[in-house]
């Protein structure tokens, strides 16, 4: 800490931007399933996607402070749109999942100009309709979507036309996180802009800025649309390795619990919604089995515990462990 | 050669509550007004009012000659009408050189850029970090905004409101709650401002307003009961009630030294 | 055809009645003491299940369970609120949410554990099976029993809020604490009593709910999405707001099923949608 007060300006930010080891150490450790956990790659591809999704919820809650309870709009509508792609002859994944990225941001878009215009109670509910209400038209237009019982008939072709999705998950597991590691480094690269800053600064005191000049409403759009074409990213994934696509995948189910997954991780730190993601995952996986109540009773518990005791979730908790531990 | 700021016949009210009645005043280039007034008399209003933050029931304002009544907050501030608030408005978790660095970059149009790291503007950087040098706060630089004394982040705020390059600059209460081992700092950033920003302060702090002030407005229940020279102001009678009550004989020795008949001051 | 359309707007305003009772509280918890509390359906389901279990195991008439639906939930409400929810007044929005829905999950799985996930059956008393028929419209009588109910308690609020001395305390504490403090109003004592009489009435609401919309652990979610829909269309704070945005989320409610029944719940979400946007505060809310 004390080094600072030598360093130049531009030297210290610099080293705020630069990757800890602990991060380095983070990425190398999401190779470990090919060799460690060879049987769960098909759950270490949806751990990843989910990883993703919240990742670009802290992009617009943690950093922006938009509480949004429909996020899963934009994750269900790349979902559908791959979907469709190959169900319909375009198998391609890449260029299936660049068409899902867009149709889901330009929507973001659109949603955006609504969206960036309200706060509190007002914004909550207001995104918490809009993705009941898509939820409500998907369902209706059971003719594109397949309604209740989903979309059927998606067949992927191999990636570059060599690597086939197979049924250990292989090539699932490594197409997924490599988009992971791609949008992360995205992700990585807003926050250490001038833009990343003016969030942050929105999220600080939201009054301050206007009184510097700040288009407030504009940023806000900026990160909410880049926001949705991410989760775009994430639909559009789960569609092509999973060849199925779901009402679930744009339901209200799906945005509380990448809300819950990014609490847990602790919001505004980037790995929050991931390592939120792995912990949430793996413990679903482990114990929901046959009594969905066994797991809403630990994960109220689990929030209620966090609320009280871990307010910046775990990573939040980590940080204050690691600085009581240099100061000490 | 037009005002820095005027306002003509601006009118506010709630209902029945009449906050501003007909305010009328100007400030020149490079001015340094003073505007005093007991508690609830309508200051933060007024400068509400000319920012943005409320819209006046009547009346109008120009920045430069120019009109901005109708023009939102944050347009105005790009036309260089800039102001601090009473109760610091800062970013916590931000450190000053990010919070100046932030202004410096809206300032400039940089902020909508999302693909480019902050860290290839050092443009930016060095004048966020020049700024707070001049302001005293080169050494705290680096410690979020939280941490910092209250004194330090009293200059804050006024350091976020100089990245903006303001022409005009309206500043509330900026002595408020500064300890009096932190005050001179202040003081000092104060004097030092250009003489190219014209800044209209609202204080209470009698000695700060006679120290920096050339020309005093007093404002008593949303209009303005005088306006002149500190000397005149002090002077005054009418004034003199307002921050007494009744003039009684031996409540001369209640008042503020400077504004004790025969008193020297400046 | 005007019976399907009478038929319509009094099933709308029976259904609206009931979520009146239910988002009152929570539209003045939330207006008078900032606190997202949106574990209040799960007090709702609570009042249902205790009417049940006192109904059924201990073969209680239907109205001698009410006052204690209502007691019940305000008593467990005001133990939660004393233990959990008051280190929380000054958190964030997010926190308040996220813990109280954690509490909401909690009660989920308990319910279930307890009672079972079907829907539990009771018998109403026969006075209220059957409907009375005026101007060869027939109205089911178990519904003018809540509309008449729901009605009682809106005036009694109302005439509370007006004319007791609490009621003014009430007021003062919404419009200025501040200022209701410095004239020695027990801020906290009045917000507590507020806060247990809301629960206490969704309790009631959840127990009427049981014959109109069944009962079941889903519950303490399911109306949580109607109940913010009602409050953030009325505006917080504001009985008379809930009771105008209850009344019509029912109505539409209704009429959206029964007219356009493939669009499902689109009309009250259109509906809230288009209110918000137009007054983000909601039709009577403040600021």
């Amino acid at each position: 800490m004390s080094a600072g007060a030598l360093a130049s300006p531009q030297a210290w930010l610099r080293a705020q931007a630069r990757w800890h080891p602990v991060e380095v150490a983070f990425w190398l450790a999401t190779l470990a399933p090919y060799w460690l956990f060879p049987d769960y790659l098909v759950l270490a591809s949806q751990i990843a996607i989910t990883a993703l999704f919240a990742l670009s919820l802290d992009l617009i809650l943690g950093y922006a402070g938009i509480v949004s309870l429909g996020h899963a709009a934009f994750f269900g509508l790349g979902a559908y749109t791959a979907g469709l792609a190959a169900k319909y002859g375009w198998g391609e994944p890449i260029s299936g999942l660049v068409l899902g990225a867009l149709v889901a941001g330009v929507v973001g878009y659109a949603a955006s100009f609504i969206v960036a215009r309200f706060r509190h109670l007002a914004l909550i509910m207001i995104t918490l309709g809009m993705g009941l209400l898509l939820v409500e038209a998907a369902n209706s237009a059971s003719w594109l979507t397949g309604g209740n019982d989903g979309l059927q008939g998606v067949k992927m072709w191999p990636i570059f036309n060599a690597f086939r999705f197979d049924l250990y998950g292989v090539t699932a597991y490594t197409y997924a996180l490599a988009a992971l590691f791609l949008v992360f480094l995205l992700a990585r690269r807003i926050i250490h802009s001038p833009f990343g800053l003016s969030l942050r600064g929105i999220r600080d005191n939201a009054t301050r800025m206007p009184a510097l000049g700040a288009p407030s409403r504009a940023h806000l759009r900026t990160i909410y649309t880049i926001a949705a074409v991410m989760a775009g990213v994430a639909g559009a994934l789960l569609a092509q390795t999973t060849e199925t696509v779901s009402l679930e995948s744009l339901g209200f189910q799906r945005s509380a619990d990448v809300l819950v997954m990014l609490i847990l991780g602790g919001t505004g730190r980037l790995y929050g919604g991931l390592v939120g993601a792995i912990i949430f995952m793996v413990a679903r996986d482990q114990f929901s089995g046959n009594t969905p109540q066994f797991w809403y009773f630990w994960i109220g518990m689990l929030l209620i515990a966090v609320v009280m005791f871990l307010p910046n979730g775990i990573l939040g908790g980590l940080a204050k462990l690691t600085a009581s531990w240099r100061r000490a | 050669m037009s005002a820095a700021l005027s306002t003509h016949g601006l009118d506010k009210s709630f209902g029945s509550l009449t906050v501003a009645r007909d305010i009328a005043l100007e400030l020149p280039q490079g001015a340094r007004y003073a505007l005093i007034g007991p508690n609830g008399a309508g200051k933060t209003t007024l400068i509400n009012l000319m920012t943005g933050l409320l819209r006046p029931d009547a009346g109008e304002i120009r920045l430069g000659g120019a009109p901005i009544t109708a023009l939102p907050p944050a347009e105005r501030v790009r036309r260089g009408l800039v102001r601090t608030f009473q109760i610091n408005t800062l970013f916590p978790n931000l450190n000053p050189l990010e919070a100046v660095t932030l202004a410096v970059c809206e300032r400039d149009g940089l902020a909508r850029r999302w693909w480019q790291r902050v860290t290839a503007h050092a443009g930016a950087i060095d004048e966020a970090h020049a700024i707070l040098s001049t302001l005293m706060l080169g050494n705290d630089c680096y410690r979020p905004t939280r941490e910092l004394p209250y004194g330090r982040q009293r200059l804050l705020e006024i350091a976020l409101a100089l990245a903006t390059r303001p022409k005009v600059l309206l500043l509330d209460e900026p002595a408020a709650g500064v300890p009096r081992d932190e005050s001179r700092e202040l003081f000092e950033v104060v004097a030092g401002l250009s003489r190219e920003i014209a800044v209209l302060f609202i204080e209470h702090d009698m000695n700060f307003v006679f120290r920096f002030a050339s020309r005093i407005i007093v404002m008593v229940g949303g209009r303005i009961l005088r306006e002149g020279t500190p000397d005149e102001i002090a002077a005054d009678p009418a004034v003199r009630e307002v921050y007494l009550g009744q003039s009684r004989q031996g409540a001369r020795q209640d008042l503020h030294p400077v504004l004790r008949p025969g008193a020297h001051h400046g | 055809m005007i019976g399907p359309v009478i038929g319509v707007l009094f099933d709308g305003f029976a259904y609206g009645m009931l979520l009146f009772l239910l988002s009152v509280g929570l539209s003045v918890t939330l207006g008078t003491m900032n606190f997202v509390n949106l574990a209040h359906c799960a007090f709702a389901m609570l009042g249902g299940y205790v009417t049940v279990t006192l109904m059924n195991q201990l073969t209680w008439p239907f109205f001698a369970t009410l006052p204690f639906a209502f007691l019940a939930a305000a008593l467990v409400s005001v133990l939660f609120e004393r233990v959990l929810f008051r280190r929380l007044y000054r958190a964030s929005d997010l926190d308040q949410v996220l813990l109280t829905i954690g509490l909401a999950f909690v009660s989920v799985a308990a319910a279930a554990y307890i009672y079972g996930t079907l829907q539990q059956p009771v018998q109403m008393p026969p006075y209220l099976r059957g409907s009375v028929t005026v101007a060869g419209v027939s109205f089911a009588a178990y519904r003018l029993f809540l509309i008449g109910t729901a009605l009682v308690i809106t005036l009694a609020l109302v005439g509370a809020l007006e004319y007791t001395r609490f009621g003014a305390q009430v007021r003062a504490a919404v419009d200025n604490q501040r200022m209701a403090r410095g004239l020695g109003i027990n801020v906290n004592g009045v917000f507590a009593v507020s806060f247990a009489l809301g629960s206490g009435l969704a309790g009631l609401g959840g127990a009427l709910a049981i014959e109109i919309v069944g009962l079941d652990p889903s519950f303490a979610f399911t109306y949580l999405i109607y109940v913010l829909i009602v409050i953030s269309v009325g505006g917080l704070g504001s009985i008379g707001g809930s009771f105008a945005a209850a009344t019509l989320i029912g109505i539409s409610d209704v009429a959206g099923k029964y007219y356009l029944p493939e669009l499902g719940s689109f009309l009250i979400y259109l509906v809230m949608l288009v209110v918000l946007m137009w007054r983000p505060a909601g039709l009577f809310g403040r600021r």
